[in-house]
């Protein structure tokens, strides 16, 4: 299936707008052993699925504009009040209310370091990140929850002091539009199409 | 700063007695090209029946409700193959449900069987677990297991559920383990001393005698970690057959006793709060108030190094077995050995050591069959059927399978369905020329640990030969 047949989707009036092809199937093959005994048959297909991010859209919406949100529960009657959720949360998890989006992107440029982080050569089929893959694992002042993201320039330490740089040039509006670098680096060091 | 209420930290109260009365197992591998899923539940389903001296005819005109565990629908691709494999075991019109809690998926099969008899629903259950992971290429297989994770803020980075666990361990590495050579050894030993195990079993699809400098030369997944250090993706199933008193006694002269407790946390780490560590019976209030000093970096809890779901269901189980310390009340544990240093972060978890010293369970040699150090059997020997790095990880059936190979010491029977030249033969297994007897002599109490990637959802299951109860606590 060519990128030009592939599916794409408009919401109108609250339905979907369907437009191209979804799915696509292919010949099966048949499995045969070294004595010629069939084993089986292989079932090749390609589908696109259509996922909606709900109220977590203005997070992945603001990654493409260079902002990086969370969320803070500010219901005076519950425990989690003035609890900033990075990831985002829509609803708090201990009173369910809703929460309040809160810039953090100063936050994060001022001070955000390295808990934890791991870098490894391997991925699952479908990986679109440069090898080797180094995840970070930010925290940030007065923030009790810590964020997962994956290190575009250095060798992570626990410890380091990290900056977040956003895909702003052609945004794929998911979690990949944000990385992070060491504090200090120039512009001319982050991966095309991101900036600070 | 998390807290959890009384009525949710109430200990579990069953309406009556539930008991082990069988189970069985079939080959595992990485791949078996040569059955359907089905041909391989029903081997081990009419490994559970012969067990007890039935046919399987005989033992399913018991079962009065069946529990499925199969974590991943993608990995067979079928939906509803629960309702699939309870058509080819004949089981209806039973009534039937597919469970699925990822790495955990074949305790919480377990947990619900449990239930249901306790409860006075079924007097007899059929918890039957499987997987099926060698119908895509291992990049695919990684895909989905990372599904598993958040499909949003996860799942796009990199599609490999390892480096989702790694960020855990290079923590714990450094805290705990503080980055030193000897815990690096310790971490290795576990992978020596499990697959050393498989290798006098039959059903094990990883057997290897190794040493720790082959772990350490192993290639790195993500480092620390190493490929020796992780476990293996399996194909697969086991079942157990639990009921109440009454039918455990007809079906046989020598149940036993089954707790079943769950946990859960987070399916993301990265959502996880601070909070004070939930105690169990054998620690005391103060133990951990300086655990941020002696570890620099170890006073977030459970952070990135503990997994809370794993203390919470040793939290409730223990208290409904009456076990106080496990490694004075249990005689043998099988855990969730998914990687080397997820194995010692859960001796910390379920108090088999305190947290921060979850090492000295390995290098003390009280894990062992037969302590190197002594050559006297260990004081709670771990994984002797291999473990996931060793035997197997078929997600579904691997909680199931534990709790099966526990049984099997308690009953005094494990050498018996280990030894036997035929079943090596019938999987195609050369048994070893130093085939060696891992019965545990005497063991009458027992623990499985079945736990879903970086700690979602864990469940504790305890075996107790009724004439060795505990005192409820």
């Amino acid at each position: 299936m060519s990128t030009a047949e592939r599916g794409k989707v408009r919401v109108e009036k609250g339905r979907y707008r369907l437009d191209g092809k979804f799915h696509y199937g292919y010949p099966n093959d048949p499995i045969w052993n070294e004595d010629g005994k069939l084993m089986g048959v292989t079932n090749p297909r390609d589908v696109t699925h259509v996922h909606m991010y709900g109220g977590e859209a203005p997070f992945f919406e603001g990654l493409g504009k260079g902002k990086l949100l969370g969320t803070c529960c500010d219901n005076p009657d519950c425990e989690a009040d003035g609890s900033i959720f990075i990831p985002f949360r829509i609803h708090c998890p201990d009173c369910l209310g809703k929460n309040t989006i809160v810039d953090m992107t100063d936050t994060a440029r001022k001070g955000a370091t390295v808990h934890t982080f791991m870098t490894t050569e391997r991925t699952g089929a479908f990986n679109t990140l440069p090898k080797p893959i180094r995840f970070v694992n930010v925290e940030f002042e007065g923030v009790p929850t810590i964020l997962m993201g994956y290190l575009s320039v250095g060798k992570p330490e626990i410890g380091m002091k990290v900056v977040p740089i956003f895909n702003t040039a052609s945004p794929t509006y998911t979690i990949l539009d944000l990385s992070w670098v060491p504090d200090g680096t120039n512009e001319s060091e982050i991966p095309e199409g991101f900036t600070f | 700063m998390i807290k959890f209420s009384d009525k949710q930290l109430k200990i579990p109260q069953m309406q009556r007695p539930v008991f082990l009365v069988t189970g069985g197992m079939s080959k595992f591998g990485r791949a078996v090209p040569e059955k359907r899923t089905e041909e391989l539940v029903i081997d081990a389903f009419v490994e559970a029946a012969e067990f007890i001296d039935k046919s399987s005819a005989e033992l399913k005109e018991y079962i009065h409700s069946c529990y499925y565990g199969h974590f991943a629908d993608h990995f067979g691709d079928q939906l509803l193959g629960e309702a699939l494999i309870h058509d080819r075991l004949g089981l209806d019109p039973l009534g039937n449900v597919g469970i699925k809690t990822g790495g955990a998926t074949g305790g919480s099969t377990l947990w619900e069987a449990f239930k249901a008899v306790a409860s006075g629903y079924s007097d007899c259950v059929l918890a039957m677990g499987w997987e099926r992971m060698d119908e895509v290429p291992t990049d695919e297989g990684n895909n989905y297991i990372a599904s598993a994770a958040d499909k949003d803020w996860e799942t796009p980075l990199g599609h490999i559920y390892t480096g989702y666990y790694a960020v855990m361990a290079q923590k714990y590495w450094q805290v705990f383990g503080k980055e030193e050579e000897s815990f690096r050894r310790t971490m290795a030993e576990i992978a020596v001393k499990n697959r050393g195990y498989a290798r006098m079993n039959p059903h094990a699809q990883g057997p290897m005698k190794i040493t720790v400098e082959d772990v350490m030369n192993s290639p790195v997944v993500a480092y620390p970690l190493r490929a020796l250090d992780c476990c293996l993706m399996s194909v697969g199933a086991a079942c157990a057959i639990l009921c109440d008193e009454k039918t455990a006694y007809e079906l046989t002269d020598n149940p036993l006793m089954i707790h079943v407790a769950a946990g859960s946390h987070t399916l993301r780490v990265a959502d996880r709060r601070n909070m004070e560590i939930p105690l169990l019976p054998n620690e005391s209030p103060d133990q951990y108030k300086d655990l941020g000093d002696r570890f620099p970096g170890g006073d977030r809890y459970p952070g990135f190094t503990g997994f809370l779901a794993a203390r919470m269901a040793a939290y409730y189980c223990y208290r409904m077995a009456g076990v106080v310390d496990p490694t004075e009340d249990l005689d043998l544990v099988e855990l969730h050995d998914a990687f080397t240093i997820s194995d010692i972060q859960t001796y910390e978890d379920i108090g088999i050591r305190p947290y921060g010293e979850g090492r000295t369970y390995v290098e003390s040699g009280d894990c062992y069959h037969t302590n190197p150090h002594t050559g006297k059997p260990g004081k709670l020997p771990s994984n002797l059927c291999g473990g996931l790095l060793g035997c197997m990880h078929a997600v579904g059936a691997t909680g199931i399978m534990q709790t099966v190979e526990i049984g099997q010491h308690i009953w005094g029977r494990w050498a018996e369905m280990h030894e036997d030249q035929s079943k090596w033969d019938r999987f195609g297994r050369t048994k070893p020329a130093d085939w060696t007897n891992l019965q545990v002599e005497g063991a009458n109490r027992g623990l499985a640990i079945s736990h879903a990637g970086v700690g979602s959802h864990v469940t504790a299951t305890i075996l107790v030969h009724p004439d060795h109860q505990l005192e409820r606590n």
